[in-house]
């Protein structure tokens, strides 16, 4: 199929990707496939399951929104995304993989070669095995070693030693020293120790790669863009859809009920109501009329409306959070993980150790050449193989465990911060609750009027429409038969059902601006109203009480009003501040950190971003905004909190088992170093001490496979 | 000896052709969907039609 499209098409066909994260099953995939390419317009549709996306090759004329009906017309929701620099990232893994791959083959040959020299082979057959492995080493350490080699050398021409810099040094010097035994015909050669070397810090490299890829691809298919762009009123009175990056001030913007605004502005037609929550954590929607200044971001529920762009992108208010939040990310930068702190404590050593093996033995007489092959041995033995592994291993085996169960690690020095806080602190709406409006008095609806609400509230896409609609569902409601639907703006969902005419929408008699309801009328019945609240989320109390136990006070900073915060904090028995602005929830995140306190930040809204971004270690429901998962080190799906418990246990076994395999990796060197410092550490020696000391730091690493449970 | 100097080359030879492989495999992208090639094995081509 591809083959048909090049010849068809020389010209590149633009590509889009989409996240779907509704795709399950095999099914899934052949009905995209086959699906979409029969949509005029669109040339090809490749599925890639791993990441839930879709790549859609199409006409050039083809826009997003009917790219978007393609999709929904096949039954996926999907959601675009937008061009990200993500790919260069995949490159490294493969670039890692690649080099270790070689480094694998070159130290199975080489492994080989080995057991001959060490069972005794001697003179020419010797220098035979030497010289083939040199010519196997050489390119390798030449190719595999070029990640250490190019970090070492950035680190170096900043005045900056890293981790890197002992493993080129110890890579160059036994190389040239093999090298030199080769040409002398000299009894040892360490090209198997260097090649096993690279081999194992690639495997622990390529492991923290991986980890990094497969969060963001977990997380890019999560992420519901702000909005991708607007229709907006041309001159000629025709609309046109526009990307969000090219709306410029004084565009006309129809914004319709379940839209999310694309840019600031000023309502110069229709009235609504807009839900602000994720812009500022308010949870009670505010009404619009012409004139309202709106917000990018906030979601317009009830009517569609015209408003004029006054801001657009880097002017509106979502970016000036953006700003803020790169601001309060810079701290997050300056930590220093944990097997570079390691490294920090353990190269100088090293280093000292084998400069004073060649002296000592120089003092002793051995002559340069013994001397150096000794200060060789050292350091080939004390190289931080294991310890290249000790961290990768585990965070990776954890990260596995936490994504079964629905909690992406964005990387590994999250999971190393996560377990070091001490102070958690929440924000209430979308986090502590569920954010979003559920009907609270369903279980008075009788079986009609339930299977009529099912119904109608699935012919609608307003949020409390879906409140309904989720709820019923769950109960396992059949859904009654109703005829001639049609939504009205503003108004509600009308139909009939066996010829009375039946409706959903907003309540005759306003009972108050302050609270949700809406109101189902079956004719000839009384009527029957259905009030919404915003849900806590399942377990949060019992998650709050074991942060407790674990020694984390837990306090809520919201931006929301007093009186929506307080039946929250009362219910969880935690203190609150509230109505607090984006500068405020950092600044009270300063104002601990200066106490001493690591603090833990949950939160979803783009409010809570900045305050994401400023925390110790941040979590975000799957639910969040875009800003708040980005910013956040840990995203969990699923309604209930738990998983915020789950993942900081999981973090603080995880640094237990880093810290033992620190240990079981030093304490395997510490025991083969004094034979090097004798001199009787052969080839044989090094390579059994090294490939030993990794086995054993994988295999401990392996124990956390259930550190999810 | 008259035996290493074919039996070397040749390991050295199968080795490098499973190390092109594995590379040819990276570039064509067959580990970039790993848990969707496990599924179209799943997919009836001749319905696709």
């Amino acid at each position: 199929m591809t083959a048909a499209t090049s010849n068809r098409a020389p010209v590149a066909l633009p590509v889009s990707d989409f996240a779907i994260p509704g795709m399950r099953c095999a099914g899934c995939i052949s009905k995209l496939e086959s699906g979409l390419v029969l949509r005029p317009g669109i040339v090809n549709a490749r599925v890639n399951f791993t990441a839930k996306r879709v790549s859609v090759t199409h006409l050039p004329e083809m826009t997003m929104p009917q790219l978007l009906e393609a999709i929904s017309g096949i039954g996926f929701e999907a959601v675009a995304i937008s061009e990200s620099s993500g790919d260069n990232d995949n490159h490294e893994a493969k670039r890692l993989l690649k080099a270790m791959a070689v480094a694998g083959f070159a130290m199975m040959n080489i492994m080989l070669l080995s057991v001959s020299v060490w069972s005794g082979a001697s003179g020419v057959t010797r220098d035979l095995f030497h010289w083939l492995s040199a010519l196997i080493a050489l390119p390798t350490v030449a190719y595999s070693g070029q990640p250490f080699f190019r970090s070492a050398w950035s680190a170096l021409r900043k005045g900056r030693t890293n981790m890197d810099v002992p493993i080129s040094i110890g890579v160059t010097i036994t190389t040239a020293l093999s090298l030199y035994e080769t040409f002398t015909h000299g009894p040892h050669a360490y090209f198997d120790g260097v090649v096993m070397l690279l081999f194992f810090l690639l495997t622990g490299r390529w492991l923290d790669a991986v980890m990094r890829d497969r969060a963001r691809d977990g997380v890019s298919a999560l992420l519901k863009q702000t909005s991708a762009g607007a229709m907006v009123l041309q001159p000629s009175s025709k609309t046109a859809w526009i990307d969000a990056k090219a709306l410029k001030p004084n565009m006309v913007m129809l914004v319709a009920a379940g839209e999310r605004l694309a840019a600031d502005g000023v309502v110069t037609e229709g009235v609504s109501s807009f839900d602000l929550s994720l812009l500022t954590g308010e949870t009670t929607a505010q009404s619009v009329v012409v004139g309202s200044i709106v917000h990018a971001g906030t979601l317009n529920l009830d009517a569609p409306v015209h408003v004029r762009v006054t801001a657009a992108g880097a002017d509106t208010a979502i970016a000036d959070i953006a700003r803020l939040m790169e601001q309060a990310s810079q701290g997050k930068s300056l930590y220093v993980r944990v097997a570079d702190r390691a490294a920090r404590l353990y190269a100088p050593a090293v280093h000292t150790l084998a400069a004073l093996s060649f002296l000592g033995w120089m003092v002793a007489g051995a002559g340069w050449h013994e001397s150096l092959l000794i200060a060789v041995a050292v350091l080939i033995i004390t190289c931080p193989c294991a310890l290249g592994l000790a961290v990768p291993a585990a965070q990776i085996v954890v990260a596995g465990a936490l994504m079964r169960a629905g909690i992406l690690v964005k990387d590994g020095s999250a999971l190393e911060r996560l377990a070091e806080v001490d102070m958690a602190m929440f924000d209430k709406t979308g986090t502590l609750t569920m954010g979003r409006p559920t009907p609270i008095n369903l279980a008075d609806a009788n079986g009609e009027q339930k299977a009529v609400l099912l119904a109608l509230a699935r012919a609608s896409r307003h949020p409390l429409s879906e409140g309904i609609r989720r709820a019923l569902e769950a109960e396992g409601v059949a859904a009654g038969k109703v005829d001639q639907v049609r939504e009205v703006a503003g108004a509600g969902v009308f139909a009939t059902a066996n010829g009375r005419a039946v409706s959903l929408g907003r309540p005759d008699t306003q009972i108050s601006h302050e609270v949700l309801a809406s109101e189902l009328q079956i004719q000839g019945k009384p009527s029957f109203v259905v009030h919404f609240s915003d849900q806590m989320r399942p377990h949060a109390a019992a998650t709050l009480d074991e942060l407790q136990s674990l020694g984390l006070a837990s306090l809520i900073i919201s931006g929301d009003r007093a009186e929506s915060v307080a039946p929250v904090a009362r219910a969880l028995g935690i203190t609150a501040q509230t109505s607090m602005l984006p500068q405020e929830k950092l600044n009270a995140i300063a104002r601990q950190k200066a106490a001493g306190h690591k603090v833990l930040m949950v939160g979803d809204g783009l409010n809570d971003g900045p305050a994401l971004a400023a925390g110790y270690a941040s979590i975000a429901p799957a639910s969040a905004s875009d800003a708040g998962q980005n910013a956040a080190d840990v995203v969990f799906m699923g309604d209930a909190l738990t998983p915020v418990v789950t993942a900081i246990r999981a973090a603080r076994r995880t640094q237990h088992i880093v810290r033992q395999n620190f240990i079981l990796a030093i304490g395997y060197n510490a025991l083969a170093v004094p034979l090097a410092i004798a001199g009787y550490c052969t080839p044989l020696i090094a390579a059994a001490a090294m490939s030993g000391s990794s086995l054993v730091v994988v295999a401990n690493a392996l124990r956390l496979k259930n550190a999810a449970k | 000896m008259t035996g290493l100097a074919l039996l070397i080359p040749v390991a050295l030879g199968l080795g490098l052709l499973g190390l092109a492989g594995f590379f040819w495999s990276i570039k064509d992208g067959q580990f970039d969907d790993a848990d969707g090639a496990a599924l179209r094995i799943l997919i009836d081509e001749e319905d696709e039609l």
